[in-house]
C-alpha cells in the first residue's frame, strides 16, 4: 500500500520550497504545498478504500532505525481504525487549511517559509499517526513540536512571539520528559517498544490497584500528554501560541497537533485500562482544565485568545472522554472539534483579515453586514461547539457526558457547567463582532473564495459530522458506552441556555454584561489576569531557576569555589606562563625542538622506570 | 604497510613538508593544507572498508613493529568499531578547520597549519595506538599542538587559558604515566593486548587496592580531558581564548580522548573497580549534565555557552559507559560522534559570527537572520540537533544512553533526562537572542554565507541528518567491538544485581551468554 507515500509528499512540498521558494514565484510555492498535500489526502483516501473495513491492523516494515543489543527499533508503519480516523482528519482539514492560507498570507513576507514550515509540520503530524512503535510517535511527536514553534515565532522580528515560542518549545519538552521516561520504562518491561507487542504484553497483566509500573508508565504518558494537549499544568503555552498566524492556530494549536496526547493515549489504551488509578488522573485532570480554561475564556476580549482559552477546555472534554474509558467518545470529540475549530479560527482569521490585523473584540461589532459568508460559517461552528442539538459537537460532547455520569454523577454535572459557560463565550465573541455597531476604524470586507471555500466546507463538516459514527467505528478496538437521551437533552439544554444568557447580556441589555463584571469584580479581575498562573510559574521557576544558576553555580560554584580551590596551581600557572612566553619565538624549528626535546625527556624518565625492574 | 600506518603518518608528512615551505606563500601553503588533509580524509574512508563490507569485531589493519627494545614499546596500532569513526572524526574535521581559518588566520599562517596538521597526527595516533605507550606519546603529542593554537593564536587572555589547559591536562597525564609505569612493572610489557590477557587470565593479578589505585590513575587522566566535574574549569577558558579551529578540533576531537580513553582502558582493564566507583562517577556525570546546562543558561558570551554545553553533552557519554549496559555503550560512543558534528558545527557558526561582528558577546547580536537568512538556518538545524531533536543525530545516542542507565537505575535516568529539557532552554535563548529580533545597523550590514563557508556547513549538516536518521550505517559496527569491551565486564556483573535485573537487560545477558558459547566452539 506504500503508506510511506503519505507523508512523503509533504516532505518533498517542505524541501522543494525549504530551499528553492525564496527564488520561486507564488504561484509554484502554492502548487509544491498544496499539491504535496492534496496528493497525500488522495493516497490516504486511496489506501483507506484499499483497505477495506480494516478488521486488523496493517503494518508495514521499511527498515531498522536502532539496534543495540535486544533493543530494536524499526521504522514501522500502520493503518489500523483509529489511525484511519486521524489521517482522515489530518490531511482532509489540513488541505483545507492549507488552501485557505494562499489568501490569508498572500501578503505576508517570508511566504515560502510559511508553506515549507506548514508542510514540515503535515510530514511530522503523519508521521506521528502512522508509527508502529513509541520511538517513531516520538519522532513525530517532537517534529511537531518543532514546526509549532517554528510558526509561533514566524514573525520572528517581535519578541512576543519568538518568546512565545520558546515557552512552547520548552514547556512541551517537559513534557517530553515525561514521555520518554515512559519509553525508557516500557522498554524495561516489556524488552520492546513496538506497540503490537507491547500492547499484547499489556493486556495479559492484571490490573494494577496500586502504584505499579503501568500505573507509573500511565502517569508519565500522561505528563507528556498534558504538555502536547494543552492540560493543566503544562497548558500555559498554548494561549501564547496564538502569536503564530491564524491559520497556524487552526491547523496546529486546534485541530491536529494539541490533539496528539489524545490520540497517543487513546492509542495506549492498553496500558491505561490495567492502571485505573492513572486512568482517574486523566478524568480529573481533564475535567479541572476543561472548567478553569472555560472560566478564563470567559473574560477575554482577544478573539483568538477566547478561541485558544476553549480548545483547551474542549481538550480537558477528551482527556475526560478518555479518563471514564470511553476511549471512542475521546477520539469522536477530536474529530468534530478538528471541524468546528479550525473553523472558528479560520472565521476569526478572516475577520482579523477583514479589519486590517484588529483582534479586540471591543474594536469590532456590527460586522455581519460586511462579511455574511465568514459570519454564518461562523455561527455554525458556535452552534457545534455547544453542542446544540444535531450539530457535530452535540454528539461527540454527549458521548463524553454520559460516558461521564456513569463513571461518577459530579463529573457529568461539572462537565455540563462547562459546556453552558462554553456556549455562552462563544456566542459572547460572535454577537460581540457580528452584531450591533461598527466600534473599530479600520474598513472592514469579505475575505476572497479561497478563503470562504474553506469555510464554508468546514460549516457543513460542524454540522452534519456528528453523523459520522466513530464510536460505532471504533468498536472493535475501544468498548462502546451505553447512550442516554435524557443526559443527553439536559447538557443540550444548559448549552441553549448560555447561548440565550450570552443574547441577553451582549445584543438585549447591552450594559448588563458591564455592570455584572463590576459586581463581581474580584473574580473577573482573577480570571481576566488567567489566574496568574504564568506569574506564578515565573516567580516560582523560571526566576529562581536563572539566578540561582548565575549567582550561585557560575559565579559560586564555578568561578568562585573550583577555580579557588585551584588557585595555587593557578598562580603559579601564571607564572609558568610568563616563562613558556620566552618559548613562543615564532620560529617553528624552535618549536619542533622543543617538541622533540619533550619527547626524549619522557622517554628517558620511562626508561629509568623501566630499567629499574 | 597498512592503510592505516598511511592515515597516521601522512598528517605528520604533511606537517614536515610544510616546515620546509617558505613562510611568504601563505596562499600555497593553505591549498597544500586543503589538499594534504582532504587526501588524508579520503584515505580515510577506506578504512570504512572492513567494517561495511565485511566482517567487524576484530581489530582490523593492525601492524605490530618492535620501536623500542628496552622498555618494550611497540609501535601497535589498529582500529576496531569505535576507533575508526573517532579517526574519520579527526580526518573530516581538520579539512575543515583549514577552511574554517583560510581567512582568519593571517598571523603566522605556515606554523599555524604545520601545527594544525600535528594536531592530527597525534589525534589520530590516539586512537589507534594499542601499545599503552605509544598511546601515552600520541596523547602528548596532540597536547603541544593545542597549546600553541590557544597560545599564540588565541584571544586577549590565551596565556592564562593555555597554560591552565596545559597545567590541568599535565597534571592528569603525569597520573596515568604513573600508572602505565605501574602497570609495565607488572606486566612487562606495555602491548595493551597482552595486558588485558594478562590480567583476565590472572597471570597479571593486581590487588584491590593496586586495582583500584591504577584505575583512579587512568580515570582522573581521562575525567580531566572529558571534562567531569568538577575538574571541567579549563575548558571554558580555553575554548573563549581558542582560535575557532582550535575550539572546533578541542570540544569535537580532544574531549572525546578522554571518553574514550575511559572505554578502552580504564573500564575494561579495571572492571571490578570501575564497577565499584561506578554509583560515584555516576552521580558526578548527572551532576555535570544538569549543571552544565545551568550554567551555560547564563552565559553572556557564545563560546562560553557552548563550552559549558560540552560539559552537559559529554556528561550523557559518562553516563552510558558507566551505566555497563549494550545501549549505554553504543550510546556512548554513538554521542562521542555525534557531539564532534554538532559541537564542532556551533564552535564554527561562532566563528562565522565572530569574523563578522568581532564580538563573542550575546549582547551584540540580535537579528542577525534578517541580513543572514542562510546562516540562521544552518545554525538552527545545529541547534535542534544540538538538543537533541529526533532524526538529528544527538537523538539516537541520548536515547540510547538514557535507555541504558535505564535499564540498570531509573532514578539516574529521571535526573539525567532534565539535562534534555535544560538544553532546549538554553540553546533556544540563545538563538533568540542572536538571530530573532529587529537588526541593528551593525548588525544590519552583516553578510551571508559565502561559497567557502557554505562548503564546510553543508556535509556538517547532512552528516547530522544521516547519522540521525540512518543510524544503522554506524551503530552495528560499534555496537560489535563495545560487545567486545562489555563481555568481560558484564562477567563482573555481581550475582545478586543479576537476579534483580529488568527483563530487557536478562534477555541481553542470555543473548550475550548464548554469543560467548557460540564464539567458544
Amino acid at each position: 500500500m506504500l503508506l510511506w507515500l503519505i507523508p512523503i509528499f509533504p516532505l518533498l512540498g517542505f524541501l522543494l520550497n525549504g530551499l528553492f521558494g525564496r527564488k520561486l514565484p507564488k504561484s509554484m510555492i502554492n502548487l509544491f504545498a498544496i499539491g504535496s498535500v492534496a496528493l497525500s489526502f488522495a493516497w490516504v483516501v486511496k489506501t483507506l478504500v484499499g483497505l477495506g473495513p480494516l478488521e486488523t491492523k496493517y503494518i508495514e516494515h521499511y527498515f531498522t532505525w536502532i539496534q543495540s543489543g535486544p533493543l530494536q527499533i524499526n521504522v514501522d508503519f500502520a493503518v489500523d481504525r483509529l489511525t484511519a480516523v486521524m489521517l482522515m482528519v489530518v490531511t482532509g482539514v489540513g488541505l483545507l487549511i492549507h488552501i485557505y492560507s494562499v489568501g490569508y498570507m498572500a501578503e505576508e513576507d517570508g511566504y515560502y517559509r510559511f508553506f515549507s514550515y506548514l508542510n514540515l509540520f503535515m510530514f511530522f503530524m503523519l508521521v506521528l499517526v502512522l508509527a508502529q512503535n513509541f520511538l517513531v510517535l516520538f519522532v513525530g511527536w517532537e517534529g511537531v513540536g518543532l514546526c509549532s514553534y517554528l510558526l509561533i515565532g514566524y514573525y520572528f522580528l517581535e519578541q512576543y512571539a519568538t518568546t512565545a515560542g520558546n515557552k512552547a518549545f520548552i514547556v512541551n519538552r517537559i513534557g517530553d520528559f515525561g514521555f520518554s521516561l515512559a519509553m525508557f520504562l516500557i522498554f524495561r518491561q516489556f524488552g520492546s517498544l513496538d506497540f503490537t507487542k507491547v500492547f499484547d504484553a499489556a493486556k495479559n497483566m492484571p490490573s494494577e490497584t496500586t502504584y505499579g509500573t503501568l500505573t507509573i508508565i500511565c502517569l508519565l504518558l500522561l505528563l507528556g500528554a498534558t504538555g502536547k494537549s494543552a492540560q493543566i499544568p503544562l497548558y500555559v503555552w498554548l494561549p501564547d501560541a496564538m502569536a503564530g498566524p491564524t491559520p497556524v492556530s487552526a491547523l496546529i494549536h486546534a485541530a491536529t497537533m494539541v490533539t496528539a496526547g489524545v490520540y497517543m493515549t487513546a492509542r495506549s489504551a492498553a496500558f491505561f485500562m490495567h492502571a485505573p488509578i492513572a486512568m482517574d488522573w486523566v478524568a480529573i485532570i481533564g475535567l479541572a482544565t476543561a472548567f478553569v480554561a472555560a472560566t478564563i475564556g470567559l473574560a477575554q476580549t482577544d478573539i483568538k485568545k477566547v478561541f485558544a482559552y476553549s480548545t483547551v477546555s474542549q481538550l480537558g472534554y477528551m482527556f475526560v472522554g478518555l479518563g471514564v474509558g470511553a476511549f471512542s467518545a475521546g477520539v469522536f470529540h477530536l474529530m468534530t472539534h478538528a471541524f468546528f475549530k479550525a473553523l472558528l479560527f479560520l472565521g476569526a482569521g478572516a475577520v482579523i483579515h477583514g479589519l486590517h490585523g484588529e483582534q479586540d473584540l471591543r474594536q469590532m461589532g456590527g460586522l455581519f453586514k460586511h462579511m455574511r459568508i465568514t459570519a454564518i460559517t461562523l455561527l455554525c461552528a458556535s452552534f457545534a461547539i455547544s453542542g446544540f442539538p444535531f450539530t457535530s459537537g452535540f454528539f461527540s460532547k454527549d458521548a463524553i457526558l454520559v460516558a461521564a455520569y456513569e463513571h461518577a454523577p459530579w463529573m457529568y454535572w461539572v462537565g455540563v457547567l462547562t459546556a453552558g459557560m462554553t456556549a455562552f463565550y462563544v456566542f459572547r465573541a460572535w454577537f460581540m463582532a457580528f452584531t450591533g455597531e461598527y466600534r473599530g476604524h479600520a474598513h472592514p470586507h469579505e475575505s476572497p473564495l479561497v478563503m470562504t471555500g474553506p469555510l464554508m466546507l468546514l460549516a457543513g463538516l460542524s454540522l452534519v459530522g456528528g453523523f459520522i459514527n466513530i464510536p460505532h467505528w471504533l468498536e472493535p478496538m475501544f468498548p462502546e458506552k451505553p447512550e442516554n437521551q435524557m443526559l443527553a437533552w439536559i447538557s443540550a439544554g444548559v448549552g441553549v441556555a448560555g447561548i440565550l444568557l450570552a443574547y441577553l447580556f451582549y445584543v438585549a441589555q447591552r450594559g448588563l454584561a458591564d455592570s455584572f463584571a463590576k459586581a463581581m469584580n474580584g473574580f473577573y479581575t482573577l480570571v481576566y489576569n488567567k489566574y496568574y498562573i504564568d506569574e506564578l510559574y515565573n516567580a516560582v521557576v523560571v526566576r529562581p531557576l536563572v539566578a540561582i544558576s548565575r549567582t550561585v553555580l557560575w559565579r559560586g560554584v564555578d568561578a568562585g569555589l573550583i577555580d579557588g580551590t585551584v588557585n595555587g596551581v593557578g598562580t603559579r600557572s601564571r607564572g609558568i606562563g610568563s616563562i613558556l612566553r620566552l618559548l613562543q619565538s615564532g620560529n617553528i624549528r624552535t618549536y619542533a625542538a622543543w617538541v622533540v626535546l619533550g619527547s626524549i625527556v619522557v622517554l628517558i624518565a620511562i626508561g629509568f622506570a623501566g630499567g629499574s625492574k | 604497510m597498512t592503510l592505516l600506518d598511511l592515515v597516521i603518518f601522512l598528517p605528520l608528512a604533511a606537517f614536515l613538508l610544510i616546515l620546509f615551505l617558505p613562510k611568504e606563500h601563505v596562499e600555497g601553503i593553505r591549498r597544500f593544507s586543503l589538499v594534504a588533509s582532504l587526501a588524508i580524509f579520503v584515505a580515510s574512508l577506506g578504512l570504512i572498508g572492513p567494517y561495511w563490507f565485511g566482517n567487524p569485531g576484530k581489530l582490523a589493519f593492525e601492524t605490530d613493529l618492535p620501536w623500542i627494545n628496552s622498555p618494550a614499546i611497540r609501535y601497535h596500532v589498529a582500529i576496531d568499531g569505535i576507533s575508526l569513526w573517532l579517526v574519520l572524526l579527526t580526518t573530516l574535521l581538520t579539512p575543515l578547520c583549514v577552511l574554517v581559518s583560510w581567512k582568519s588566520v593571517q598571523k603566522r599562517a605556515k606554523e599555524f597549519f604545520a601545527f594544525l596538521l600535528l594536531l592530527e597526527f597525534g589525534l589520530i595516533g590516539v586512537f589507534c595506538a594499542f601499545d599503552l605507550f605509544l598511546f601515552f606519546v600520541f596523547w602528548e603529542v596532540s597536547l603541544v599542538p593545542m597549546y600553541f593554537l590557544i597560545g599564540v593564536w588565541g584571544h586577549e587572555r590565551r596565556i592564562y587559558a593555555a597554560v591552565k589547559f596545559f597545567v590541568y591536562t599535565m597534571a592528569g597525564s603525569m597520573l596515568m604515566l604513573v600508572g602505565i609505569t605501574y602497570l609495565y612493572n607488572q606486566a612487562g610489557t606495555f602491548d595493551y593486548a597482552k595486558i588485558m590477557a594478562g590480567l583476565q587470565n590472572g597471570s597479571i593479578a593486581p590487588t584491590y587496592q593496586e586495582q583500584l589505585l591504577l584505575f583512579l590513575a587512568f580515570f582522573i587522566a581521562f575525567a580531566i580531558k572529558v571534562p567531569l566535574f568538577p575538574l571541567h574549569t579549563w575548558l571554558p577558558d580555553a575554548h573563549v581564548e581558542a582560535p575557532t579551529a582550535g575550539s572546533v578540533m578541542l570540544a569535537s576531537v580532544m574531549l572525546k580522548m578522554g571518553t574514550y580513553g575511559l572505554l578502552r582502558f580504564c573500564v575494561p582493564m579495571f572492571p571490578v573497580a570501575a564497577r565499584n566507583c561506578s554509583g560515584w562517577i555516576v552521580t558526578l556525570a548527572i551532576i555535570g549534565i544538569i549543571y552544565g546546562a545551568l550554567v551555560a543558561m547564563v552565559q553572556p558570551n557564545m563560546k562560553k555557552l557552548v563550552a559549558y554545553s560540552s560539559v552537559s553533552h559529554l556528561g550523557f557519554v559518562v553516563l552510558g559507559i558507566f551505566s555497563f549496559t549494550q545501549q549505554g555503550f553504543d550510546g556512548a560512543v554513538y554521542q562521542m560522534l555525534n557531539h564532534g558534528v554538532s559541537t564542532g558545527a556551533l564552535f564554527i557558526m561562532v566563528g562565522f559570527l565572530y569574523e563578522r561582528r568581532h564580538s563573542l558577546e550575546i549582547d551584540a547580536y540580535g537579528g542577525v537572520a534578517t541580513p543572514t537568512p542562510r546562516l540562521a538556518t544552518a545554525f538552527m538545524i545545529t541547534m535542534l540537533a544540538s538538543i537533541g531533536l529526533p532524526m538529528l543525530n544527538n537523538f539516537v545516542g541520548e536515547f540510547l544512553v538514557l535507555q541504558g542507565t535505564a535499564l540498570v537505575n531509573f532514578k539516574w535516568a529521571v535526573f539525567a533526562a532534565i539535562g534534555v529539557i535544560l538544553s532546549a532552554c538554553y540553546m533556544l535563548w540563545l538563538y533568540q537572542r542572536v538571530f530573532f529580533g529587529k537588526a541593528s545597523a551593525e548588525v544590519s550590514a552583516l553578510k551571508d554565507l559565502d561559497l567557502r563557508e557554505y562548503a564546510i556547513c553543508v556535509p556538517l549538516i547532512i552528516l547530522m541528518v544521516w547519522m540521525g536518521t540512518f543510524t544503522q550505517s554506524f551503530i552495528p559496527s560499534i555496537s560489535t567491538s563495545t560487545a567486545v569491551i562489555l563481555g568481560p565486564v558484564d562477567a563482573k556483573r555481581d550475582v545478586h544485581v543479576h537476579n534483580g535485573l529488568p527483563a530487557a537487560l536478562r534477555a541481553q545477558r542470555s543473548l550475550s551468554l548464548a554469543k560467548e558459547q557460540v564464539d567458544a566452539r
